[in-house]
């Protein structure tokens, strides 16, 4: 569990996170790889797990009627799997799949939203630190959805 | 002094389809004349003959004075009608205008080189510079973006590049299939990736002007002053002169004070509606 404490410590989305808190958190999370093709989940599961990549690249992808799936976004070293866990219902939108050997920690969405619930300081921190994380998200999809390379100028 | 309004008449000797709607000519002097000398990020005006005239990036190794080479994408009559240009057809042809890209200044320097789309072509010729002296420079890399796996520009060249140890080179599309094993995500969520001195580093960005943009501020976000910032603005030019004023932009001239200019200095400009 330390060892966990200390990477969850390192990494971005938690640097600055008081001790006691980030107990609380690294006591919801633990390592998880996944092979090359392995999915991380489906569209439409339960979003209980928030994944941390600490090494590969995950291909987050969508179906489309009559094509093959279209991967949107490739999450990969340092990065993160997983917002859908922060709002009900609680649902995947979307496939998660390892595109190489990939190391994770796995964050248990509910152990982590229960605890959120019970110390709203600690919910504030989590929700302050995943909060840029949605932004930046969000203005890559406006880039994406903008179609910037398809027009002059 | 020739008259820098009337063009000059050079011959189409290569013309190479890099993609559907973007082509690569290889201009030849049709006389003893030689050539015009350019710097990287210059570019040309373009004739037409009985259709008009476009600016037109130069996209070649500017060491080479026996070919001009020069990357255009269709998107409107002119272009198009260069487009379709072939092997031994002749063109009008004015410059190199605007300003290059600050090679100069790169010396000792680590240097980012961010491309989207068809503005990779404008920074071939600093790549080439970069490759071809690569010892005087710290971290070389370039990221480069684009809509999907079928339109990377230059693709096999990014490939060749690739199999250096001595520089960095992603690429990133905005969607894939599954036989596609790069990025994919906009060219901005690659910086954060960035191991660069940002104290001593340089950014080169050409592309669409929001990804540009958002380009910039990803850059300063991990650290790089704007002033380490470049990019090369791209306008409406007819006497790339800075006489007509049609490339106005605000105070600059996009084809006299730019095409490169330093981002710090159009940041404000570059936000503004319908400039």
């Amino acid at each position: 569990m330390e060892g966990l404490e200390r990477i969850l410590g390192e990494h971005r989305l938690f640097t600055g996170l008081g001790p006691s808190f980030l107990t609380l958190a690294s006591g919801c999370a633990k390592n998880v790889v996944f092979k090359a093709g392995d999915y991380l989940f489906r569209a439409d599961d339960a979003a209980d797990w928030i994944y941390l990549i600490r090494y590969g690249r995950v291909a987050l992808e969508m179906a489309l009627p009559g094509r093959e799936a279209v991967q949107f976004e490739t999450p990969g070293e340092g990065e993160i799997v997983g917002l859908t866990w922060l709002l009900p219902p609680y649902l995947w939108g979307y496939d998660a799949r390892a595109t190489e050997l990939t190391r994770t920690i796995a964050l248990d969405a509910r152990c982590l939203r229960d605890k959120c619930d019970a110390d709203h300081d600690l919910g504030f921190e989590i929700l302050k630190r995943f909060l840029p994380v949605l932004e930046h998200g969000l203005q890559a999809t406006w880039l994406q959805m903008l179609d910037v390379y398809g027009q002059p100028g | 002094m020739a008259d820098p309004m009337v063009p000059r008449i050079v011959r189409v000797e290569a013309r190479t389809r890099d993609l559907p709607g973007t082509v690569t000519l290889e201009l030849q002097s049709v006389d003893d004349t030689p050539l015009p000398r350019y710097r990287p990020g210059q570019f040309t005006m373009m004739y037409v003959f009985g259709v008009g005239e476009i600016p037109v990036s130069i996209s070649g190794d500017a060491t080479d004075p026996k070919r001009l080479v020069q990357t255009v994408r269709s998107v409107g009559a002119v272009s198009d009608a260069v487009t379709r240009l072939q092997a031994g057809d002749l063109v009008g042809l004015r410059g190199p205008f605007g300003t290059p890209w600050p090679t100069d200044e790169l010396a000792g320097q680590d240097v980012v080189v961010v491309a989207g789309g068809i503005g990779l072509a404008p920074l071939r010729p600093t790549i080439y510079h970069l490759l071809a002296n690569r010892t005087n420079f710290g971290k070389v890399v370039l990221l480069y973006g684009t809509r999907s796996p079928a339109e990377i520009l230059y693709r096999r060249e990014l490939e060749h590049w690739r199999q250096r140890l001595d520089v960095q080179i992603d690429v990133t599309v905005d969607h894939a299939d599954s036989s596609w094993h790069g990025h994919v995500g906009v060219v901005t969520r690659l910086l954060t990736r960035l191991a660069i001195d940002t104290s001593h580093a340089t950014a080169l960005v050409c592309g669409p002007e929001i990804m540009m943009r958002f380009t910039a501020a990803g850059l300063h976000d991990i650290g790089l002053p704007q002033s380490a910032i470049f990019v090369s603005l791209e306008r409406n030019m007819k006497c790339a002169l800075g006489l007509c004023g049609r490339c106005q932009f605000s105070g600059i001239f996009a084809c006299k004070d730019g095409a490169v200019v330093r981002y710090d200095r159009v940041r404000r400009l570059m936000g503004l509606k319908e400039i």
